[in-house]
């Protein structure tokens, strides 16, 4: 079959492949002369000049693979071949903007055994092979059939096309789909520069992490900058050069979700810069910060596939978060066209790419009009691309890249009969079919009649002889005609032949039931008349679900508001010089305590609530969480990375938000954890669940950076094969950080020069040093402690906290005297070597010797029980109950600097509250609602509620997929979601692609 | 004033040591008792003799010959029971040369917990002190982990410790689903594991292999592997299988009861409470995961884990709570309040608190001796001075096992006192 394929494109190239040659041809001809001064004229169509002119019964007239004029009423040149294009429509083909690894080998991943530090390709280049914007895709490139012919299928002329390998992609290069040689067919080398986060096959051990990419990709652009002003190079950097040169071509953007579309802006933001970001098909979940940010995207046409949910069991296995995207994805594209985002369309992330038009329909139905698909495919990324002068209209001069269609080509029976690329002609199917439906009556025996209905390329036959139905089949190729029908008891009647071009006459010769030879003339009575009724094409628009916030199960339906509360009758936990105070009332207005006192007059509009009975304490902070965080907490590759943040990675649509909300907890320090001795900026959240990562961070709040001590930095338990980064020992350690200090001691000097080299890792470790940013520091060991603390005062500047800090009771005393704040577990220990030492009474301990001392979690689960927790301080140590509980509220609020807002129950104070139905230390109590900012964000009942919802939503969508399911449409199966539970020791080697 | 009296009775114990004779009856007044079999007594009076219990109620009345303690607002347990934990068999988690709960294999029903139980575990004094005075020392991985022995906290050697000696064989359902791998934004989720079957196979092979072997009284061949399914066979010994999605449970009922297996005990059981019937019908109890756990799935009741014990109560399944997960050695001590935590989700204090006692000690088949504060029994128990389940009160000044007394110091309570001495702060 597909040999047949290939013969007839062959035919149709042979036919017109003279045209494609430009005038100057750098190649020698083997032979005589080929080329020739031809116009082709296809008349009488309907033509889409662009997506917004459309001309009816014009003609487009190229040579040479150039557009030479379109409209109607012109003259033709007599050296012109015509091409009737009768009832046809002609669409430029379309453009795909980001087609990556056509003609352009993908670079495979290969393992290693051993840690690899340095860049494993030689030259001149950057120090990390991720970043890689000397490669070029249009010296690598070379035309690939079968890619191409694809593409041409679904009406692609022209596409923009790199290798997907790294954080910094190198230059693409914008090609024609025409079988030719690439110096014919290429429009523009150098077109964009493509990035992405994702480091590709590089083995090299830098970034391991989200946030390393993100850190990686700001310094290899400052470097850049850096290297373009620095007048007396010392170095030569071919990697900058190259980023330099093209720092004006557009930069591409490959995001792999919503978040990372706001992510990768952020960047562009930095530098001034605006990116062109790919998009995967979730924007719509946050359309409104997508909107905001007023880029434009390439997008998806990508649908997820329907879940097989036929076993009970297993479709449980399927999140509620899946099935509603699953749902409502289709509506993404509507809803960009919808907020004015402006995005061309790709047919990356297809699992087939031959599902693109089926797709796109579906789209079409769901609320994006035709004219928005055609500019996403012609116009959109023309401009994006810089190449509106070559391709995305039919205008005069454009290369000659078009389709011809049997009808709108958003039509489900639309097809695309031709795809001319740069004037050469790829043939799917004929352009002109000749019409032999109707009825016919035979010329040997007028009761022979038939009648040929069906398509116009493969009628079926219905063969009558007087009254009595024959068995018959009929076959038109081109314009030759079998037609054979069995005469009952007598034998088949085997006839050939060929139509006339009207299909009003057949005739030919052939052989009777005895084998004899015959002539035959079959001849049109009645024109074929479309009786049968064509079946609908229009997708079927299904009710669908809404948008959640997040797009998860317990998210809210809208985004919830702050009120004015009353909580009336409560036992209040002040953490104030108050006390523990019975039977009082608290107002909560405008997101703050409003006022405390006994018998309150309840402001007008309040919710009250009857807290009778009932515990109200200042909300959780958990000092030291890893929660709510994208794409790895440790960017382990290095001994130093300061230049990493959590704030970059923030993850906004993390359930653990909910769950620990559900545990009266309010804010989290969200830390990079203890993988290195100087780690990550953290991202200090409130849990405002339902608000996007950017909202969640506390505006204002200071500036803190996690470092970290003994047998994690050390990498003393992550394997033999860990055994080459320095430190290896706590006195590498020591050595580590006085080094860097003083590199940002030495980085101050330097910026006051003209051209300094912005290094993002000092800039960190200068803000510490300044005292602008604080360190909450992994630590164990007592010496170490000592050691970390000394260093701190050689420099100038405190250790604002020890985190974990289990041996803290032993040198209490200098803890206090340094001015440091500890934050411990309450009890673990036995994990490892230097916790062996830990004891549960650390925090009393602490605690008594005037050491401001709080309990963290460090893990998702523990967090949402951390007034337990503190009711362990009451146990080991005999801390007093009202004290117990400011280890998880005032301590950590004070260790965070974020005590003048939040912390206690104060007039003034945010409103970040929790009612508890007993005494909050106790393991019998239960946050009933939990207030941040004075919005309730969790709600004891409205919890049970929520999972009746959840339990209708998923049952309502499941049976959608059944009905789907049992109608044919394909299903896969259904795998849980991977919960992203991270401590400080989670280290992600090898999170890229395998 | 009470505190104090405590701590000269905890001296005055440690003084004796735990050889302590006890010819003469113990004699607790005006505690409460709680007796591990949902009943509590308040103003009851416990009276103890020759390591046994010889009364629990509220109207004992003490002989003149027995030593009388009054024990006014304290409060006396049984002995609370960590089951399948590897306490005993682990040092330091980070450390390989101190981990022996793991053997090569995949299929190990031949080795023994009973004879690597190190009872001087430095994190065995640290969980006692708590109120936690048996486990079911436990090995893991592979199909078939080995045998686990129910051990007393309180011991010289794993001789004297033995309460049960290899009480059951560890079978780890083979999972249904594997961890896939990472995307640039974290782990990408689950697949189905290929090896499903292939491990189903040889695990249903072996123990069909291994009743065909026990069944002849003379065989040419020794085989330990099979040898050591003998037991389970023939109704001495439980099988513990390790399953928790409703599928997993189902296909691993399935087959116990096709072999016949006399006591068969499904331990994790997350989704048990979907496939009630199997349990009730079959007569099988579970011992559960920890109840301060998260729930597997996104879209579950964020307190799934929680309420699971009250879910199986509610449908009379006989279930233990386990400490089994990270840290579990080390987190045992936190054991009573796990069980204590599920109060705030339907249970009663005293259902929770046997959910760590009775129950556990029935499912391991010693609740003949152990489990509950009934006559009879060994007398097992500690004196705590608040509600034990809760962690804010749990103060154990008092514990025994088997009628000997527990050493309630330990390694963290030393170095609590060593630095509050230095400090010159008031140890309490």
């Amino acid at each position: 079959m597909n040999r047949i394929y290939k013969l007839i494109v062959t035919l149709a190239l042979s036919l017109t492949a003279v045209s494609t040659y430009a005038q100057e041809n750098t190649f020698p001809t083997n032979g005589v002369n080929t080329q020739a001064d031809i116009y082709y004229a296809f008349t009488h169509a309907k033509i889409y000049i662009d997506p917004t002119t459309i001309v009816t019964d014009a003609t487009l007239l190229i040579r040479n693979g150039v557009v030479e004029q379109v409209g109607t009423n012109m003259a033709l040149p007599t050296n012109t071949v015509i091409i009737n294009c009768t009832d046809k429509w002609i669409y430029p083909s379309f453009i795909d903007a980001f087609a990556p690894n056509i003609g352009i080998a993908e670079n495979k991943f290969k393992g290693s055994d051993d840690t690899q530090y340095e860049s494993n390709k030689k030259g001149a280049y950057y120090w990390n092979e991720t970043i890689q914007p000397e490669y070029n895709a249009a010296e690598n490139y070379s035309y690939v059939d079968a890619q191409a012919d694809e593409l041409r299928k679904l009406g692609f002329g022209t596409i923009n096309t790199f290798n997907a390998n790294g954080i910094v992609r190198g230059t693409s290069v914008v090609t024609t789909l025409a079988q030719n040689k690439e110096y014919k067919t290429l429009v523009k080398e150098n077109a964009t520069m493509q990035l992405s986060f994702n480091k590709g096959v590089s083995r090299q051990e830098y970034p391991t992490s989200l946030m390393g990419s993100i850190a990686l990709l700001r310094q290899a652009l400052y470097d850049a900058q850096w290297y373009k002003n620095e007048t007396n190079k010392k170095e030569t950097n071919l990697s900058l050069q190259a980023l330099n040169y093209h720092w004006n071509i557009p930069f591409v953007f490959d995001a792999s979700d919503k978040q990372n579309i706001v992510r990768a802006n952020t960047i562009a933001k930095e530098f001034n810069k605006q990116f062109i970001i790919k998009a995967t098909g979730d924007e719509y979940q946050r359309i409104q910060d997508i909107k905001a940010l007023n880029t434009q995207l390439i997008a998806t046409v990508h649908l997820p596939t329907a879940y097989d949910v036929e076993d009970a069991a297993d479709a449980e296995n399927v999140s509620l978060s899946e099935l509603k995207h699953w749902e409502l994805a289709v509506t993404n594209l509507a809803t960009l066209e919808k907020n004015e985002i402006v995005f061309a369309l790709s047919t990356q992330g297809l699992k087939e790419k031959k599902e693109f038009w089926n797709n796109l329909r579906k789209y079409i139905a769901y609320g994006l009009t035709e004219t928005t698909a055609l500019k996403a495919l012609l116009t959109v990324p023309a401009e994006q691309l810089q190449i509106s002068n070559k391709v995305g209209s039919l205008n005069i001069g454009r290369i000659a890249n078009f389709i011809i269609t049997n009808g709108n080509i958003f039509n489900a029976k639309t097809v695309i009969l031709n795809n001319y690329t740069q004037g050469e002609a790829h043939s799917y199917k004929a352009l002109q079919t000749i019409e032999t439906r109707g009825k016919y009556v035979m010329d040997y025996d007028s009761k022979i009649q038939f009648i040929l209905s069906g398509t116009a390329d493969s009628p079926k036959i219905k063969l009558t002889n007087d009254t009595s139905n024959y068995k018959a089949i009929y076959k038109i190729e081109r314009s030759l005609i079998t037609l054979n029908y069995d005469v009952p008891t007598a034998g088949t009647i085997r006839l050939t032949g060929v139509t006339s071009p009207d299909g009003a006459t057949l005739n030919g010769y052939g052989y009777n039931e005895n084998g004899k030879q015959i002539t035959w003339k079959a001849t049109r009575t009645q024109a074929y008349q479309d009786t049968v009724k064509v079946k609908s094409d229009t997708v079927k628009v299904l009710e669908l679900g809404h948008v959640t916030y997040p797009m998860m199960a317990y998210g809210f339906d809208t985004l919830p508001k702050t009120k004015t509360y009353h909580i009336k009758n409560a036992t209040i936990w002040t953490n104030e010089s108050e006390g523990i105070v019975t039977n009082t009332d608290v107002i909560l207005q405008n997101g703050k305590i409003k006022a405390i006192g006994k018998n309150i007059v309840t402001p007008q509009g309040a919710d009250t609530i009857n807290a009778t009975g009932m515990h109200l304490t200042a909300g959780i902070i958990d000092e030291h969480s890893h929660i709510a965080v994208s794409g790895g907490v440790n960017e382990g590759a290095q001994a130093v990375t300061a230049e990493v943040s959590i704030a970059d990675v923030v993850n906004a649509d993390d359930i653990n938000i909910y769950r620990q909300l559900s545990g009266g907890v309010v804010a989290s320090q969200l830390l990079h954890g203890s993988a290195n001795v100087i780690g990550g900026q953290s991202a200090i959240i409130k849990l405002r669940w339902g608000a996007s990562a950017e909202q969640l961070k506390i505006a204002g709040a200071d500036k803190f950076i996690k470092c970290a001590l003994g047998e994690n930095v050390k990498q003393s338990n992550w394997g033999d094969k860990f055994t080459k980064r320095f430190p290896q020992t706590r006195m590498g350690v020591e050595q580590t950080f006085i080094d860097a200090f003083t590199r940002a001691k030495e980085y101050e000097r330097k910026k006051t020069q003209s051209n300094y080299r912005k290094d993002l890792e000092c800039e960190v470790l200068l803000e510490i040093v300044n005292k602008q940013r604080f360190i909450t520091c992994h630590s164990y060991l007592q010496s170490e402690v000592n050691m970390l603390m000394h260093v701190a005062d050689s420099f100038g500047f405190k250790i604002n906290t020890f985190t974990h800090i289990l041996e803290g009771y032993k040198i209490a005393d200098k803890l206090k005297a340094h001015g440091a704040n500890a934050s411990t577990f309450s009890d673990w220990w036995a994990y490892k070597m230097e916790v062996q030492d830990a004891i549960p009474y650390n925090g009393a301990l602490l605690h008594k010797m005037g050491v401001n001392t709080s309990f963290n979690s460090d893990d998702a689960e523990m967090a949402r029980r951390l007034n337990q927790e503190a009711g362990k301080a009451v146990k080991y140590g005999n801390v007093s109950e009202e004290e117990a509980l400011k280890f998880v509220t005032l301590n950590p609020a004070k260790m965070l600097h974020l005590d003048a807002k939040m912390g206690s129950i104060k007039i003034g104070k945010d409103a970040d509250v929790v009612l508890w139905n007993t005494n909050p230390l106790s393991v019998y109590a239960r946050a009933q609602k939990t207030f941040v900012d004075g919005i309730l964000c969790y709600d004891i009942t409205k919890d049970a509620q929520l999972r009746s919802d959840i339990a209708y939503e998923r049952n309502r969508i499941i049976q959608k997929l059944i009905t789907l399911k049992n109608s044919g449409t394909p299903v896969i199966k259904t795998m849980p979601k991977k919960q992203l539970l991270y401590d400080c020791e989670s280290i992600e080697q090898d999170y890229i692609a395998k | 004033m009470m505190k104090q009296i405590t701590i000269l009775f905890i001296t005055l114990c440690t003084l004796h040591g735990i050889i302590i004779a006890q010819n003469k009856q113990t004699v607790y007044t005006h505690a409460t008792l709680h007796i591990g079999n949902n009943q509590v007594i308040t103003n009851g009076i416990l009276a103890i003799k020759n390591g046994k219990i010889k009364a629990a109620s509220s109207t004992y009345t003490p002989l003149a010959t027995d030593s009388v303690i009054d024990a006014t607002n304290q409060h006396i347990y049984p002995g609370i029971i960590a089951p399948y934990i590897t306490l005993g068999l682990t040092e330091v988690d980070a450390v390989r040369s101190t981990i022996d709960f793991a053997e090569a294999g995949s299929i190990n029903p031949h080795v023994r917990a009973q004879i690597a139980y190190n009872t001087d575990s430095k994190i065995i004094p640290t969980v006692r002190s708590n109120g936690v005075l048996i486990v079911q020392s436990t090995p893991r991985g592979g199909l078939i982990s080995g045998q686990s022995s129910v051990m007393s906290l309180n011991g010289w050697n794993w001789e004297d410790a033995t309460i049960k000696a290899d009480d059951g064989v560890h079978i780890n359902w083979p999972s249904l689903l594997v961890a896939s791998g990472w995307s640039e934004l974290g782990p990408t989720g689950w697949e189905k594991n290929k090896n499903y079957e292939t491990q189903l196979q040889t695990l249903t092979q072996f123990l069909y292999e291994a009743k065909a072997y026990n069944k002849t009284a003379t065989t040419t061949i020794n085989n330990q592997k099979l040898k050591a399914m003998k037991e389970v066979f023939d109704g001495n010994k439980r099988v513990y299988v390790y399953a928790n999605s409703a599928k997993e449970i189902t296909e691993a009922i399935t087959l116990l009861l096709k072999l016949e297996v006399k006591y068969p005990v499904i331990i994790g059981g997350a989704e048990a409470y979907k496939v009630p019937e199997l349990f009730t019908k079959n007569n099988i109890p579970i011992i559960i995961g920890r109840t301060h756990a998260l729930p597997y799935k996104e879209d579950a009741d964020i307190y799934a884990n929680t309420k699971l014990a009250n879910e199986l109560k509610n449908k009379n399944i006989l279930f233990a709570i386990s400490d089994e997960g990270d840290m579990e050695a080390m987190q045992a001590r936190n054991l009573p309040f796990q069980a204590g935590t599920t109060v705030a989700f339907g249970l009663t204090t005293e259902e929770a608190l046997q959910a760590v006692t009775l129950n556990t000690a029935k499912i391991m088949g010693i609740d003949a001796n152990y489990g509950s504060l009934e006559i009879g029994k060994n007398a097992t128990f500690f004196i705590s001075t608040g509600d034990a389940l809760d962690a804010k009160s749990n103060n154990v000044t008092t514990a025994y096992t088997n009628g000997l007394v527990v050493d309630l110091n330990n390694h963290q309570k030393e170095l609590y006192g060593k630095y509050a001495t230095k400090f010159g702060l008031k140890k309490q």
